[in-house]
């Protein structure tokens, strides 16, 4: 079975695997920035005293994480041109993979918040800072750098999600590596390449977001 | 010439057609249904993709957890080619995507020789997927525990199994049963990617009733609103079992 094992297939379509490696990276770094800054705003109005916004936003939140990303991406990609919004493949994924970071990243972030010790915040309003001065300038730098650990377990399975846009035919890896799988029949060479990819992808950006969490660790 | 034979035939056959009797009461009783009596026609389609989903769920769910608390026992406590292997499948399915493990099992193991249907490819998938994920949070349940908890149970001389069944697996379990609600709601999400390679769950059904119908937004809709009532059921449900068995 595995004496004939023959990778040529593979090496052939080496610059598609590579364009779709490329593509499902851009997918997931795009999405996190605009789902982050979605989930920064969202975290906040969650733990913020208005009982509007935080009924929204919880709505928002517990909606969306209950709902399977492939569902969101195929309503907008399939069922918003019904009324008359139109998107592209990217697009659409892009905006769906967003919508699903932002509640995800959202819960991250409100958990981050709600560790912020009081007198933290309290020690700012003596000072005469505003509310606005307070998030911007106390809470968002000790979130960012609290919550890091978190969030890229977050980001790496966003990355992972990005997978799912092959259904709606964006060509990224999961989509080349069946295409290898379906134009010459090397399975085993195809899926298992495609999965060392992943694999070693995956653990690359966790060391790059560990150098990160490092760097940015808040000193005890 | 052309033109008065088009226009004959054009008036022959409009005349033909409304000639026959019901004609217009057919169109009245024809028009296009609306959305609840469509989901009226589609019930049994989408009620059994709901059930295949459902049962794809939890059987990979139960597979999964049994078999994650054996690797996870094996990651904090088990003999070093034991627990090497254990922390390489663990890392190697934790860094796949869902769709591209069930695409792996379905086309891979076709070519070593076992055919599996998309039922099995998916509940297999599924079930390691969920494995690996208990499987690291037993472990850091585990080997978050105080030592203290350890060396207490030692010291009243119960022996390992005796520690780990009435000290260790009680506390472990409490923790981990947060993040553990969590992965059973993302194994029931998971179920919407076994639609890829033809299982006919909710998101095949919902597609078969839209090329029916063409009423793609509101059925992509429905089929999120069915997830979203019973992943969310699942949550409450985590919950509530949470606060019943925290220690006071």
């Amino acid at each position: 079975m595995f004496k004939n094992l023959n990778y040529a297939a593979v090496w052939r379509s080496l610059d598609d695997l590579a364009y779709g490696l490329g593509l499902a990276l851009s997918l997931a770094v795009i999405s996190i920035i605009l789902g982050s800054l979605i989930g920064i705003v969202v975290a906040f109005s969650l733990t913020s005293k208005k009982k509007h916004l935080r009924i929204v936003s919880n709505g928002y939140v517990t909606g969306i994480r209950n709902i399977p990303l492939m569902i969101i991406v195929l309503f907008i990609y399939f069922g918003l041109p019904d009324i008359g919004l139109l998107f592209g493949q990217m697009e659409s994924f892009i905006f769906a993979l967003t919508i699903y970071a932002g509640a995800y990243l959202a819960e991250v972030f409100r958990g981050g918040l709600i560790s912020i010790p009081v007198g933290i915040t309290e020690a700012g309003m003596a000072s005469g800072m505003s509310n606005l001065q307070i998030n911007m300038f106390i809470k968002l730098p000790i979130l960012l750098r609290s919550v890091m650990p978190a969030l890229s377990n977050n980001f790496i399975s966003l990355f992972k999600d990005t997978s799912i846009a092959s259904v709606i035919a964006v060509q990224e890896l999961t989509f080349q590596i069946r295409k290898i799988n379906l134009d010459t029949f090397r399975t085993i060479e195809a899926w298992s390449f495609g999965t060392l990819i992943y694999v070693f992808v995956c653990i690359g950006i966790a060391s790059i977001l560990r150098i990160f969490e490092r760097r940015l660790a808040i000193p005890r | 010439m052309i033109l008065t034979l088009r226009l004959i035939e054009f008036t022959t056959l409009s005349t033909l057609k409304m000639d026959t009797p019901g004609y217009f009461e057919d169109q009245k009783l024809q028009g296009t249904p609306g959305f609840f009596s469509e989901l009226w026609t589609a019930k049994n389609g989408l009620f059994s993709g709901a059930l295949t989903a459902m049962g794809v769920a939890f059987t990979a769910i139960f597979l999964g957890t049994v078999l994650g608390v054996f690797i996870g026992i094996t990651l904090a406590y088990g003999k070093q080619p034991g627990r090497f292997i254990a922390r390489v499948y663990t890392d190697v399915i934790r860094g796949i995507p869902l769709l591209a493990l069930i695409l792996a099992n379905f086309y891979l193991l076709s070519v070593v020789g076992v055919n599996l249907n998309a039922l099995q490819a998916g509940v297999l998938s599924l079930g390691i997927f969920c494995s690996s994920h208990v499987g690291e949070m037993v472990r850091g349940g585990l080997q978050n525990l105080p030592v203290g908890q350890t060396e207490a149970a030692q010291s009243i001389g119960l022996n390992f199994t005796q520690t780990f069944r009435y000290v260790l697996l009680p506390q472990a379990l409490r923790q981990i049963l947060p993040t553990w609600t969590n992965t059973a709601v993302e194994i029931v999400k998971g179920t919407t990617l076994i639609s890829v390679i033809g299982l006919s769950e909710i998101i095949l059904a919902t597609q078969q009733v839209i090329a029916r119908n063409f009423q793609t937004l509101n059925f992509y809709a429905f089929a999120g609103l069915i997830y979203f009532i019973i992943c969310f059921s699942i949550e409450r449900l985590g919950k509530h079992v949470e606060k019943k068995i925290a220690i006071k």
